[in-house]
């Protein structure tokens, strides 16, 4: 109930922030220029669009980073030491590339079309975006598992050697159900951070909301539709990830309690 | 020193391998301006953003209505929004509105340039984290230890100074490295807005020499190397300042 | 010990008729409320200069909170606390002046994490009092080895044994110099061996006649070294008075029953 308050004063501060904006372009504007609320209602379903695209591009990168790096992580903890160092240099590494750097070598090094046996699928550039962004998921979804498992007792390992399961059981049945819970709320604080990455890809040309807000500006060429149009994009962000957050932070008060 | 740049002059020509950056004077300048540039925005956000972020929780912590609600705004704006568009609309739109400075013979320059809104974008991202990091840190100091102090007649400035930041600075130490590291990663976004760091010099390298591959390689070597040194001295910070029987919350496992 | 039991006031007469010195401590009607608990409902009690007074009864009967109450660490709803003339209750209290003269001791230790032993003794008199680095240092050497832990001066409270973190808390409190030693269970979470070490390192303030008020569940301790035994129940002083009266000839029917679960 007390979150509902704050973000509900939080939704009126930042939309009467964004009426003063459009109050003060008003002003600002030359006699006899369209109405500011007028262009930006005209370029919202345009700008609309686009955000859907962000969803889109975090929604897939979020599922293919969550599947490598599920198995990308338990490469971290196999007892074969070859496989386990390898895994964790792989995991340093994405961890610690920038995202915007790994997007680029995505996006410039990525074929545009890959072959598949007999079958040509083609690479557009948000897909190879897409994948850009599901490199440092990746990365740290693979050090989520490792977290999420070594915080485990190791009591809980033993117990399930002394009732006879192999290391493949002990792991799918005993460790991992336990681990799930713990690995959540920062599994979903890095969808959040992926999220407000998703902009990133303007810079490459994808016609996300961010590159088509630039687009709308260029169009109309106004300078006093800098500050609302910005702000608009902003408060759109806003109202996606502050719910998570809330929602991620209550999680993990949850789970501190049980522990 | 020649040696090395030729060596690199004969890996191209033997091999293929071309990076113009370390057998070319001119691009090997740019370069390593580049990477100049870089290593300043990261130290001047990294320094802003821990400022910041005191200056942050200590206002959580007073009486203030008014200064903690301010606080948790600013919080939750810069947390929850993307910090591209941040960087976007501190650059495009405030600084549009910023008077312009008269520089010689008529022509005008903006009062801040793009490297000056990079460092304040990344400081204000980077402290909005830090601000949830030190008064994390500093709820984490046990109660029972505070009223000892309070008991040897510590006032509220020596409690703070003497033993509640101490404490609070080694548990939330490991968190404020995660933050510092990821800072550094972000600094890359001031490409969007043109200025000369190391991503943005190293395309124009490779748009100019067609060497996509062995720049994008060179990129990634070269970050990750910045953020391994980083890491490493805030691991050395770590240890220490270690003390035996104290727990971390939110650490590195 | 300074003065000898025959010069004691009679436990009736100490709340009311002051003696014509004035008590170290003095609590009257003291009340305290937790949210809708009562945890003191009206507590009298003096304590005289250079006694030891320890404070006895069940769980929960408002020991800890008492003790907490003299040194303004748990401000108290009404009545009056004066400490050496102090007057504890004022709002206005000048906090640091009544904790140059009482020092606390706490049964977790509650030593600082980050400092070694010498460094926690050292703290105190350096940022608060203002003192000289070497004078306080000879000092705190001088503190150490009086508790025999001077070996250990360079070790971190994590490094040390509970009953060795406790002698350094208590040595830490000394450090301040003050005049009166709150102790709120100190040997509660020590094994029977490091209980010895603790205790033998207050009798030994006992003699150098500090005043001490001790919260403890040691009735074999109290009954050697106390002055002044307080009995509490539900939040009030049940009885008072010298060890062998309380101990052998309890006057309420509930120190009694208390007394009578009790092992020495």
């Amino acid at each position: 109930m007390n979150a509902l308050r704050v973000s509900g004063r939080f939704g009126v501060g930042m939309m009467g922030l964004l009426l003063a904006s459009v109050l003060f372009g008003e002003v600002q504007a030359a006699d006899g220029s369209a109405s500011l609320l007028a262009t930006m209602w005209k370029w919202a379903p345009l700008i609309g669009q686009g955000f859907l695209l962000n969803i889109l591009i975090s929604v897939v990168a979020m599922t293919l980073g969550t599947v490598a790096g599920l198995g990308l992580g338990l490469g971290q903890m196999s007892p074969i030491w070859p496989l386990r160092h390898a895994a964790q240099i792989v995991t340093q590494f994405f961890r610690n590339a920038p995202w915007l750097v790994l997007l680029f070598y995505c996006i410039l090094l990525l074929p545009y079309e890959m072959r598949l046996g007999g079958l040509v699928v083609a690479m557009p550039a948000w897909i190879k975006a897409t994948v850009g962004l599901a490199l440092p998921v990746m990365g740290n979804v693979s050090e989520i598992v490792r977290g999420g498992v070594q915080a485990l007792p190791p009591a809980q390992w033993d117990s399930a050697e002394a009732l006879a399961f192999n290391r493949r059981q002990t792991l799918w049945m005993v460790i991992l159900p336990q681990a799930i819970k713990p690995m959540l709320p920062p599994w979903m604080n890095l969808y959040a951070v992926l999220i407000m990455a998703t902009p990133l890809v303007s810079v490459v040309g994808v016609e996300e909301a961010m590159t088509l807000t630039r687009f709308a500006l260029s169009a109309e060429n106004r300078s006093e539709l800098l500050l609302p149009m910005y702000l608009a994009l902003l408060i759109a962000f806003f109202a996606y990830c502050y719910p998570i957050a809330r929602w991620t932070a209550r999680l993990e008060r949850r789970f501190a309690v049980k522990l | 020193m020649n040696g090395v740049w030729e060596w690199f002059a004969w890996l191209n020509q033997a091999h293929g391998i071309n990076l113009p950056v370390f057998y070319d004077s001119y691009d090997r300048q740019r370069f390593f301006a580049g990477l100049l540039t870089t290593l300043e925005l990261s130290a001047l956000s990294v320094v802003a953003s821990v400022v910041i972020g005191l200056i942050g929780a200590w206002l959580l912590g007073t009486s203030s209505i008014i200064a903690r609600r301010l606080v948790h705004g600013y919080v939750h704006a810069f947390r929850n929004t993307p910090p591209l568009i941040q960087l976007s609309f501190l650059y495009f739109a405030v600084g549009n509105l910023l008077p312009r400075l008269e520089g010689v013979g008529g022509s005008s320059r903006p009062l801040l340039d793009g490297f000056a809104w990079a460092v304040i974008t990344l400081s204000l991202f980077g402290g909005s984290f830090n601000v949830e990091i030190f008064r994390s840190g500093i709820e984490a100091v046990p109660a029972s230890t505070i009223e000892a102090a309070e008991s040897l007649g510590f006032g509220r400035w020596r409690l703070y100074r003497h033993v509640v930041l101490p404490l609070a600075l080694r548990i939330c130490l490991p968190a404020l490295s995660n933050n510092l590291v990821n800072l550094v990663k972000t600094s890359t976004l001031a490409y969007a807005i043109g200025v000369p760091e190391l991503l943005y010099v190293s395309a124009q390298v490779w748009s100019d020499t067609m060497n996509v591959r062995e720049m994008m390689n060179l990129l990634l070597v070269a970050y990750v190397g910045i953020v391994g040194v980083l890491s490493f001295g805030l691991r050395r910070l770590e240890t220490a300042l270690r003390v035996p029987g104290l727990g971390t919350v939110g650490g590195r496992i | 010990m300074l003065d000898t039991i025959a010069e004691r006031p009679a436990p009736a007469a100490v709340a009311s008729a002051r003696p014509a010195a004035a008590p170290a401590v003095m609590l009257a009607n003291v009340r305290k409320s937790f949210g809708s608990t009562r945890v003191l409902n009206g507590v009298t009690l003096s304590v005289k200069r250079g006694d030891v007074t320890c404070v006895i009864g069940p769980s929960g009967s408002g020991k800890s909170t008492l003790l907490r109450c003299i040194n303004a660490l748990t401000p108290v709803d009404a009545g009056t606390v004066v400490v050496e003339g102090i007057a504890v209750h004022d709002p206005a209290l000048d906090k640091l002046a009544l904790r140059r003269r009482v020092g606390m001791v706490f049964q977790q230790y509650n030593l600082f994490p980050h400092k070694t032993a010498l460094e926690n003794v050292m703290m105190a008199p350096i940022h608060v009092l203002q003192e000289d680095r070497e004078e306080v240092e000879a000092r705190a050497v001088a503190l150490l080895t009086k508790i025999r832990l001077l070996d250990k001066a360079h070790c971190y409270p994590g490094a040390l044994s509970g009953g060795q973190q406790q002698r350094v808390a208590i040595a830490r409190s000394l450090a301040m110099r003050p005049t009166i030693m709150l102790f709120d269970e100190v040997t509660a979470a020590l094994d029977p061996v490091m209980v010895k070490e603790v205790l033998s390192t207050i009798r030994d303030l006992a003699e150098e006649g500090i005043t001490c008020i001790l919260v403890t569940h040691e009735m074999g301790f109290a009954r050697e070294v106390a002055d002044q035994v307080c009995f509490t129940d539900h939040g009030i002083v049940v009885e008072e008075g010298p060890p062998e009266m309380i101990f052998t000839q309890p006057e309420d029917p509930r120190t009694r029953d208390f007394l009578g679960h009790v092992t020495f």
